[in-house]
């Protein structure tokens, strides 16, 4: 069961999209999924032939759990999904009766507060002492066991609104204990952006045209190689820089909730070609069918409130990420120009930034490069 | 013609909005307070309107597609043009 979020418990197989004997191929949907964020598709790393089918559909089992097993073409078998089970099993059973629980004062505390007793968990800390983690997942999840057979689902799960609350209320609470923020802001004229950007679209037939935001993810993405370390995660301590620049977008949900797929590698896909996946991205994080490697593999975030009016949003990082870009309204404003007053559409952008990996110099040179990005929209 | 029209909105309206109850939609007000829609819907929207009446809708007229009766208005006098 992939960890599709820094605070994901657990997940119900809903189906299987290939059976016994089925060739897969590394990127392959080989099951659906329903977790806290909605129905998921879930692709495969490795490629061969899928042997064997560890979890039945309707069946709940915690992240880390392998779903199938995969004879490789090369002669290694290999769980699936490969590349998501350092969590592992370690939750998959509550301690034996009669055996002692170590909890940390902190967990007990947090569980006292939460309703949680720590004695059911199985806890992952240091000698298997249960920590503050596994009580924030445990009260995440409620009372709702994990690695139990449920009803069949439905062929399309309504997303839980209230389990997703939970999760984003982990995740958010984590981060502002954990991440000491530092936050700088910057206003640019879009002037050329957005008149390039109407050009343009008068010359396209609807289904290309391009919007705005397409033009701030861009300019994002490219800013990351001057400032890279902004594009990282930070995990058991230590800051891990990432090469590929995956932007996770911040899509709210009419029925409530938000989630934060990524667009892989934004930095080098052409604008029409991430309008195109920026477009069904939303669509698939609307209607349901986000694959799985969409929710772990963002480095960076870009949330926008702009068309709610907000003139600037200072965000909160997502674990394990270290930033978060946020985008304001585009507004009409009096700029000076020469000297000259004009009226300019202008935006602010804004970085939330982990203190442990940059610091706001580099921020605010970051910002910069977005800025003067977006001063030759063509180029980008 | 009118209720064709309207027909179609409602169905392009529909697959961009599929949780949305369009029964009880008031066709006086804009659809972003009704539906909380965003530039995205906007534009998807706009596609739904290309793809099923074949009219080419200019980004500078997206305004006049705000209201259900107004985008109604719109699209009649495109296709009397």
């Amino acid at each position: 069961m992939p960890i599709l979020g820094a605070d994901m418990t657990a997940g119900t197989l809903v189906a299987w999209r290939k059976q016994p004997g089925d060739r897969v191929a590394r990127g392959d949907i080989i099951a659906e999924v329903e977790t806290e964020k909605g129905l998921i598709d879930v692709e495969v790393f490795v490629s061969g032939v899928l042997e064997r089918i560890l979890v039945e559909p309707g069946a709940t089992v915690p992240t880390g759990t392998a779903l199938a097993v995969i004879r490789e073409d090369a002669p290694v078998v290999a769980p699936v999904p490969a590349a998501t089970a350092p969590v592992a099993a370690a939750v998959v059973s509550a301690p034996a009766r009669g055996e002692r629980v170590r909890v940390s004062p902190l967990a007990r505390k947090l569980a006292a507060t939460l309703g949680v007793d720590p004695t059911t968990l199985r806890g992952t800390g240091a000698g298997g002492a249960v920590t503050r983690e596994d009580v924030e997942r445990a009260a995440a999840r409620g009372r709702e066991p994990v690695a139990v057979a449920g009803p069949p689902p439905a062929a399309r799960p309504r997303m839980d609104v209230a389990r997703m609350r939970a999760t984003i209320a982990a995740a958010m609470a984590r981060s502002k204990r954990e991440i000491p923020h530092y936050y700088v802001g910057h206003t640019i004229d879009l002037h050329r952006a957005l008149g390039w950007l109407a050009d343009e679209n008068t010359r396209r037939p609807v289904p290309e045209r391009l919007l705005a935001g397409v033009l701030l993810l861009r300019a994002v993405a490219l800013a990351l190689r001057e400032v890279p370390e902004l594009n990282a995660v930070w995990r058991a301590g230590q800051v891990e820089p990432r090469t590929e620049v995956n932007v996770g977008v911040a899509i709210s949900l009419r029925g409530g909730g938000l989630v934060a797929p990524a667009l892989h590698d934004a930095d080098r896909r052409p604008l029409d070609e991430l309008m195109r996946a920026f477009r069904d991205l939303v669509q698939r994080a609307r209607s349901g069918g986000l694959r799985s490697s969409e929710l772990s593999d963002a480095t960076i975030t870009v949330t926008s409130l702009g068309e709610q009016g907000v003139e600037s949003v200072l965000g909160i990082v997502y674990p394990p990420q270290v930033a978060i870009v946020g985008f304001g309204r585009i507004a009409e404003r009096p700029w000076v120009v020469d000297g000259a007053v004009v009226p300019r559409p202008v935006v602010t952008a804004t970085l939330s930034a982990d203190h442990r990996v940059s610091d706001g110099h580099r921020g605010g040179l970051f910002l910069a490069a977005v800025e003067r990005l977006l001063q030759a929209p063509e180029r980008l | 013609m009118a209720s064709d029209l309207r027909a179609a909105v409602l169905r392009a309206l529909g697959d961009v909005a599929p949780e949305a109850d369009l029964t009880s939609l008031a066709p006086d007000v804009p659809f972003r307070e009704q539906l909380d829609l965003d530039s995205m819907d906007i534009l998807n929207f706009a596609v739904g309107l290309h793809a099923a009446l074949g009219v080419e809708i200019p980004e500078a007229d997206y305004p006049k597609l705000a209201t259900l009766d107004a985008c109604v208005g719109y699209l009649a006098s495109r296709s009397a043009s």
